[in-house]
């Protein structure tokens, strides 16, 4: 069913909608569409759009997943069947009650016979109202006892989800695209136990059926037959209806994640497409995708227009059978007017209820795929293993020996084959992609050996993707490696005690994320840390102006819903959450590059300065393209395509290394070039090494 | 359509919805939306010929009992059987007729929204670049996605329920009246309390869902956090902070979940309770009536089974009314969107073509401010001859960028003018403007797909040894060969791939492909290493000899070899000149040289 705002009517009773909009399933209960209401923010068109509505025995395992639900919520489940069971019995019961109203009440009354008065109308009335408050009460609570199942799951299982994004190890993260984990977390986990909305009612339904179905039977058996027989038509009408909604539904809906990933991304690029002047270009892009949408919701709404009514007439029809063979039957002397009407009456009231089960066997594949993503996390093994050796005190020296670390090339497990395949942009040039090679990996590292004695500082220097940031990352044991070792203090990293390392190693990365709260919490991370020592940890960041002139100073909220910070702001805060921290290894990954350059200078020096009189010097390793800050640094360690190659002074660098050089005198190269008044190409392109995350 | 305001100068904001009523708002929508209108009269008819259709059943009861089973001559049941055979045709006959209405309906709504949803879309790519960074990405999205399937969902659901509910109410009440009024009284009686109070829970439903949607916001925002921030969460140990911060989103975020759903079950039960009752008083006052020979047996049944069609629309009219409610504020936005003036209008026929051969520039008296601030830009004058370098330095926030995005038409500026080959930039069409000037930011965007495929963006209709030609006449061939499959290595989303820097190779690429007159760099390769810094801008320089280039430099190595620097500081030009003349001058200039050859080469 398409995605609704708010949760759609469930009709309960014999509720008789006018033609054309069909009572859908009762989605989202409770929670309105998430995917739209969260507004993904990392719309991932290959996953959406890559939805297989009906995997071979995804209903099977769509049974699985109810059980496993049912396992986990066994209590509330338990309950809202319960009361489903009322609701079902007690609408039944009103119909059964209102047919006995009818022959033993109402018929002797209007023929005017003797033995019942008005009094008898008048229980009655108050039977069938009693009747109808127990079942109101009911479906009152069968609806927030089946709410509150579904919102149990959903909620049970995003924070395992969470949960487990927390412990897999870094490198399970990269591979893994942030998109993807996040329809994980919502989608998938929402399309999982969307099933226990209607899966209490239609419980409820077979308590409904059988009542009644005693309740005919007990009015007229033929009659009954009659009735009957229409009832598993109608069900095997409303799964038919379901089987045949189910695809289009799910690939209009992989459409409509397409239309508003490509509006995201256009959006985002806004800037590029006025400049190229390809709004026109775009317009018609979106256009073709709106357009597809369109066929498919039209798709959509012609198989409605063609079940809906369908389903709707077999009550009526089957109503009509019981009043032509009524009547034969009260010719004839067996029937009376209060059986026929018993009968007519159920029907009607059950016309509805039993669409229940189309709902629910229309979910178990949707379950299934769902949970199937939901479970692959959850079943994702390989989390980062820890020894037993504690950091050895003092300053702490960092050494790699033969590191070789290799990336995955494509991101992402594909689960299950694109449906929608990619569109081309027009345009273009050249021929489509070929299929890259799933699980072909690039090597980033070739075998580094590096040696940053304690208390030194290293600057890192290499040109463009030469394997820079992968190194840094292996510093701070975020990845290990695939072969040789990264040793820390001269103990092996993997075989340090868990928790040992955030207190003391400190990587200030390249991009800063800044999370949802205030500018303290996004410092101190929930530690205990003394309002001096944050105090210092800003100056010599040299954040404390800028924070200070915040609304709010440190409590001033920043991130997804707070004041935004420029990328300089960013990387000071960064730095300031390393160094509250006074760690004994710091990595700045070209951590100060949107900072001033003489501020840039101010900091380093501050930062290699020991916390206390007496304490060790912080051991630091950078990397930095610039020659001031290079400066700073004792060593140089030069990388090339994945390799240091070598080590030593800037000045011993400097004369023999011609690509250490040439990168960092290459403007002033270009400026005596410029002097000499040539201005020619300045020398080979230099060589950049194709590691990538 | 209410009259669009005049562009302010400096850009407009997008309101968040436009201001109309409800009914206003709907009727703006539908003008908007031919595709939609056509045929709606039709649809309704048929709709209402459709509801009319199902008191058939009803009826047919009726005269089965009383005329068939309890008629005067005893049970008739060839009258039955012709009673029920009418009564089949009307109801194939009325399933017929719920088809095309549905057929109908979708058709033209789809048409008319996909329509809608594309229009909204130019809209945007038609407001100039501050009015779009005006709104939040998301929010801007959603006016094309979400806002125009609440819509969709409204006129293909709750829309058409609303007009064929309030048909069948009628048409049930009228025939129910003409039974007995007594009954129909009854029937209101129980009816319009359990209506009001549907009406009355209806805001709070929705006040409730809000609720929900803001906390299923912070739920992803919490999920998120633990992975895209998951290096930064492990390299500090904040795991246990994380798992709180998300445990306690999610708790949060059931606990509203509950709550809502517990509104929407009193008052859905609220109506099943009324539906209930009035069969119990129906049968009581029929009852009453039948022993005083008001109400025959037949008709009290054909009541009972008339106000089962009475409660389906009752028990939906609180989603009903959550679905209009949605649907409105949905329309609301798209038409504040729409209403929103192009404030970077195209001159379109009535424009001009800039001339063939070099381009020189003139900028006079040229100002900007960003709304609400103090003036970006004020009195720039600024004249380059054709095939001149220029190259722009300042601090950082100097107006740089600004001056950039008004000589690329970005935004129009808000007093003085930009001329380009002799004619304003506002006359001239945007084709030859797009096709002649292009610009390279400081962030270079890719779209999802390959290398090739977004260098290519730059010239429609280019091929792949274009590509290729410009790839390698930028030097940057050894690190296409560099990258996993080359040419052919998909960006990701946003580019994001690749690095910074590689992503601005790409995007230089893309400019020069465009082959401009007017080539615009700002701080285009700031996050290259400087060697490939310097060998590209040298190729540029080759490759843009004769044409007219201005660069916003990041590295006074490029005002060096320029032909023209200019100097920005507050909004203003201080100073322009060559290289050598500005050092000797001893200015501005000359400071901000000295600043960077210090950190250029080792102190000491």
């Amino acid at each position: 069913m398409p995605r609704r705002s708010a949760p759609p009517p469930v009709p309960d009773r014999a509720a008789a909608h006018p033609p054309g909009p069909a009572p859908a399933p009762p989605r989202a209960a409770g929670a309105p569409s998430e995917t739209t209401a969260g507004v993904p923010r990392q719309p991932d068109r290959r996953r959406r759009a890559g939805r297989a509505p009906h995997p071979p025995g995804a209903t099977r395992r769509g049974v699985r997943v109810v059980v496993r639900g049912a396992r986990d919520e066994p209590r509330v489940l338990g309950l809202a069947v319960a009361v489903s069971a009322v609701y079902g019995a007690g609408t039944a019961a009103a119909g059964w009650l209102l047919g006995r109203t009818t022959d033993e009440v109402l018929t002797p009354l209007f023929a005017g016979e003797p033995g019942v008065g008005r009094v008898d109308a008048l229980l009655a009335g108050l039977a069938l109202t009693a009747v109808a408050v127990v079942t109101a009460v009911a479906v009152a609570l069968r609806r927030m006892v089946a709410g509150r199942v579904f919102a149990n799951l959903q909620a049970r299982y995003r924070r395992r989800l969470a949960h487990q994004y927390l412990r897999l190890p870094i490198a399970w993260h990269h591979r893994h695209p942030a998109g993807q984990l996040l329809a994980n977390a919502s989608s998938d986990v929402e399309a999982s136990f969307m099933i226990f909305n209607p899966l209490p009612m239609a419980l409820g339904v077979v308590v409904m059926a059988v009542v009644a179905a005693v309740a005919m039977v007990a009015a007229d058996p033929v009659l009954a037959l009659v009735g009957l027989l229409s009832l598993p038509a109608m069900v095997v009408a409303n799964i038919a209806y379901q089987r045949a909604m189910s695809p289009r539904v799910v690939r209009a809906q992989a459409l409509r994640g397409e239309v508003s990933a490509m509006a995201h991304e256009s959006f985002d690029g806004a800037v590029v497409v006025k400049t190229l002047g390809r709004e026109g270009a775009e317009t018609r892009r979106f256009g073709a995708a709106a357009d597809r949408l369109r066929a498919a919701n039209v798709d959509v709404g012609r198989t409605r227009g063609a079940f809906d009514p369908a389903v709707e007439a077999l009550p009526g029809l089957a109503s009509l059978a019981v009043l032509a063979v009524g009547a034969v039957r009260a010719a004839s002397g067996d029937v009376g007017v209060g059986a026929v009407f018993t009968v007519v009456y159920l029907l009607a009231v059950l016309a509805s209820p039993v669409r229940a089960f189309g709902w629910v066997l229309a979910e178990l594949p949707r379950s299934a795929v769902g949970f199937g993503r939901v479970r692959t996390v959850l079943d994702a093994r390989g989390r980062t293993t820890w020894g037993e050796s504690p950091l050895p005190a003092g300053g702490l020296s960092l050494q790699m020996r033969g590191v070789e670390l290799a990336h995955s090339r494509e991101t992402g497990e594909d689960l299950d084959a694109g449906e929608v395949a990619p569109r081309r942009r027009d345009g273009e040039a050249g021929t489509a992609a070929p299929g890259s090679g799933a699980g072909a990996r690039v090597p980033a590292l070739r075998g580094v050996d590096l040696d940053v004695p304690a208390g030194s500082t290293t600057a890192l220097v290499g040109p463009t993707g030469s394997g820079k940031s992968t190194l840094a990352s292996l510093a701070v044991r975020l990845l290990d490696p695939d072969s040789g070792v990264v040793r820390l203090g001269g103990v092996d990293a993997r075989e340090l005690r868990e928790g040992s390392l955030p207190s003391e190693v400190a990587l200030v990365p390249q991009s800063t994320f800044v999370f949802d709260d205030t500018v303290r919490e996004n410092i101190t991370l929930g530690a205990e840390v003394d309002e001096g020592r944050l105090r210092g940890a800003l100056e010599t960041s040299q954040a404390a102006e800028f924070v200070d002139a915040l609304p709010d100073g440190l409590e001033t909220r920043v991130g997804e819903r707070g004041t935004s910070l420029s990328g300089g702001q960013r990387q000071r805060l960064a730095l300031a959450r390393a160094l509250v921290r006074d760690p004994r290894l710091l990595v700045l990954d070209d951590a100060t590059s949107a900072v001033d350059p003489a501020v840039e200078a101010e900091i380093l020096t501050a930062l290699r300065r020991p916390s206390a009189p007496g304490a060790p010097r912080p051991t630091v390793l950078l990397v930095a393209y610039r020659r001031a800050t290079i400066a700073l640094a004792d060593r140089v360690a030069w990388m090339e395509r994945g390799r240091v190659v070598d080590e030593g002074t800037h000045e011993e660098l400097l004369e023999r290394r011609p690509a250490y050089r040439h990168l960092v005198t290459a403007y002033e190269e270009a400026a005596l070039a410029a002097d000499d008044g040539r201005s020619t190409g300045a020398g080979a392109a230099p060589a950049v090494a194709g590691g990538r995350r | 359509m209410s009259a669009p305001a005049a562009p302010t100068p400096g850009g407009t904001r997008i309101a968040r919805e436009a201001g109309d009523g409800v009914v206003a708002t709907v009727r703006r929508g539908l003008a908007l939306s031919p595709l939609m209108r056509r045929g709606l009269l039709g649809t309704l008819l048929l709709g209402v010929l459709a509801t009319a259709g199902r008191v058939v059943v009803p009826l047919a009861t009726q005269r089965t009992v009383d005329a068939g089973i309890n008629g005067p001559d005893g049970p008739d049941p060839g009258l039955v059987l012709r009673i029920v055979l009418v009564g089949v045709v009307v109801v194939v006959a009325t399933a017929f007729v719920s088809y095309l209405v549905n057929r109908r309906l979708f058709t033209a709504t789809e048409a008319g929204l996909a329509e809608l949803r594309t229009t909204a879309f130019r809209r945007v790519h038609d407001l100039s670049a501050l009015t779009q960074s005006s709104e939040q990405r998301g929010s801007l999205v959603s006016r094309v996605t979400s806002d125009v399937d609440t819509i969709s969902q409204f006129l293909q659901f709750g829309g058409l329920l609303l007009v064929l509910s309030l048909g069948q109410v009628l048409v049930v009440s009228v025939i129910i009246g003409v039974t007995s009024w007594q009954l129909l009284l009854v029937v209101l009686a129980c009816f319009v309390p359990v209506v009001a109070f549907g009406r009355w829970m209806q805001p709070r439903v929705s006040a409730a869902y809000s609720e929900v949607r803001a906390r299923v916001g912070r739920v992803l925002g919490g999920v998120s956090e633990t992975v895209v921030g998951a290096d930064t969460i492990r390299a500090y140990g904040a795991e246990t902070r994380t798992r709180a911060r998300v445990d306690a989103a999610v708790e949060d975020q059931r606990r509203a979940q509950v709550r809502a759903q517990t509104l929407v079950a009193t008052s859905f039960s609220t109506a099943v309770l009324g539906a209930g009752v009035v069969v119990a008083a129906v049968v009581v006052v029929g009852a009453l009536l039948g022993v005083d020979g008001d109400l025959t047996l037949g008709q009290l049944t054909a009541v009972l089974l008339l106000v089962q069609l009475l409660t389906g629309p009752v028990q939906s009219l609180t989603e009903v009314l959550n679905e209009l409610q949605n649907a409105v504020a949905g329309w609301r936005r798209v038409l504040a969107l729409l209403d929103t003036p192009v404030d970077l209008a195209d001159p379109g026929e009535d424009g001009r073509d800039l001339p063939e051969g070099p381009l020189d520039l003139r900028v006079e008296g040229l100002g900007y401010a960003y709304p609400g601030g103090r003036p970006a830009l004020s009195d720039v004058d600024l004249s380059v001859p054709a095939g001149t370098r220029v190259a722009v330095v300042g601090r950082t926030g100097s107006g740089k960028t600004t001056l950039a995005r008004l000589l690329t038409r970005l935004q129009d500026p808000v007093s003085g003018r930009v001329v380009l080959g002799g004619e304003d930039l506002r006359r001239v069409r945007s084709a030859s403007l797009r096709g002649r000037v292009a610009m390279v930011p400081q962030e270079g965007f890719l779209f999802e797909g390959t290398v090739r495929e977004n260098v290519a963006l730059g010239r429609e209709g280019s091929t792949t040894e274009d590509v290729h030609r410009v790839v390698d006449e930028l030097g940057l061939t050894s690190w296409v060969e560099g990258l996993p499959d080359g040419l052919d290595t998909r960006v990701g989303q946003r580019g994001e791939a690749l690095s910074a820097g590689e992503r601005q190779l790409v995007a230089l690429a893309r400019a020069r492909l465009a082959d401009p007159d007017l080539l615009v760099l700002d701080e285009a390769t700031s996050a290259v290493d400087p060697g490939l810094d310097v060998a590209i801008g040298a190729a540029l320089e080759r490759l843009m000899a004769g044409r007219t280039s201005v660069t916003i430099a990041h590295r006074m190595s490029t005002a060096e070899r320029a032909d023209l620097v200019v100097v920005v500081s507050g909004g203003r030009i201080t100073e322009t000149g060559r290289h050598a003349d500005l050092v000797v001058a001893d200015g501005h200039y000359a400071e901000l040289h000295r600043a960077w050859s210090s950190q250029m080469s080792p102190a000491g």
